[in-house]
């Protein structure tokens, strides 16, 4: 199965895109928050995420859906320094999550085939 | 610079420094950063130092070593960008370092520093970030060593000048990278901090090299030296 990790700069944020896009996986999604920083505030923390990426990763490889710059820098750091295969969606975070998680939840889904989902996300329109 | 214990004094030492030059400079920093980002650069910086200076204060290890574990510390403790990019390069680049500090592997941990700021942030010349101060300091700082001869704390030395002037080439210029980007065209007449803070540490950096290197150069050069301007430079 592939794992999702969505790592935003507000830890309220990750969590509610989290609970959003849990309601397109299905039961046994496996969607883990990475919000703001170790203590509290807003930021993004390499450690919080790749600890995001080994719980998410459980089962198979991980995509990683990002929200600004140093979310970015950070979900890459985290990567390189774990031993969780895991890629970042170049998506908005929340759309992006939605489609790796109604994606994610297939089984056939791929770790490819799950970012292309979330990647899919940034050419929707919505008017 | 003779010895391991010597060179581990001066990266201590630097450090040290460094750490004091951020904590002095934040509100300054923060101030850079309210213009025009999330006002987050010198508390952010103040309490990644912070740890690094608790986290290696009375280390035994080689310099190497603890280059890197300064650069392990600011990535767990910065939570802004400039964790990754500060930290994640000097963790990067301290493998430059691990058969000792000499001008040559200087001259290549900057390089290797650069690279990954480029690599990991993206930014290029002109987007106004920190790139747009470290480039010419590094180019300067290669150029003043392999080219010219100069001894480090004279190349170094230039590398600063080139370094400040970059962060004022930040300061007409409009984002395209960072934060401050969103600010389109309201990001012009401010320095970026990022490029000022890469100065700041490297004026200390200076300061502590000069300190340590007098007299004991690796590259023999004349240190009277007129010290030549180098027209172009930093620009890619």
């Amino acid at each position: 199965m592939v794992g999702l990790v969505v790592v935003s700069h507000s830890s309220k944020a990750a969590e509610g895109i989290c609970e959003i896009a849990a309601e397109m996986g299905g039961e046994d999604a496996s969607i883990v928050p990475a919000g703001g920083t170790e203590d509290g505030r807003v930021g993004t923390s390499a450690d919080l995420i790749r600890a995001a990426i080994e719980e998410a990763g459980q089962s198979g490889p991980v995509v990683v859906l990002v929200d600004l710059g140093s979310a970015v820098m950070n979900a890459e750091l985290a990567i390189e320094m774990g031993d969780v295969e895991a890629v970042i969606a170049d998506a908005p975070v929340l759309e992006g999550a939605l489609n790796a998680a109604a994606t994610a939840a297939g089984s056939k889904a791929t770790l490819e085939s799950v970012r292309e989902a979330a990647e899919n996300a940034a050419g929707v329109s919505k008017t | 610079m003779a010895e391991t214990d010597t060179q581990r004094e001066a990266v201590l030492t630097a450090v040290e420094r460094v750490t004091d030059r951020i904590a002095e400079e934040k509100g300054h920093l923060t101030d850079l950063d309210s213009a025009i980002g999330d006002a987050d650069h010198g508390a952010n910086l103040d309490r990644g130092f912070g740890k690094a200076l608790a986290a290696v204060e009375d280390s035994e290890d080689d310099p190497a070593e603890i280059v890197k574990t300064v650069g392990v510390t600011l990535v767990s403790a910065v939570g802004g960008a400039s964790g990754p990019l500060y930290g994640g390069s000097i963790m990067t680049a301290s493998q430059e370092l691990e058969g000792g500090i000499t001008a040559d592997s200087s001259v290549a941990f900057a390089e290797a520093y650069l690279k990954k700021v480029k690599d990991r942030g993206g930014a290029r010349i002109g987007d106004k970030t920190m790139v747009d101060a470290l480039t010419p300091a590094v180019h300067t700082y290669k150029k003043s060593i392999e080219e010219d001869e100069l001894s480090p704390v004279t190349a170094l030395s230039k590398a600063v000048d080139a370094a400040e002037r970059g962060v004022r080439f930040t300061t007409p210029i409009r984002a395209n990278k960072g934060r401050a980007s969103y600010l389109g065209w309201r990001s012009v007449g401010h320095p970026d901090p990022g490029a000022t803070s890469t100065l700041y540490i490297m004026e200390e950096l200076l300061a502590v090299a000069s300190e340590y290197c007098e007299g004991d150069v690796e590259t023999d050069a004349e240190a009277d030296q007129s010290p030549e301007e180098t027209p172009g430079e930093g620009a890619e």
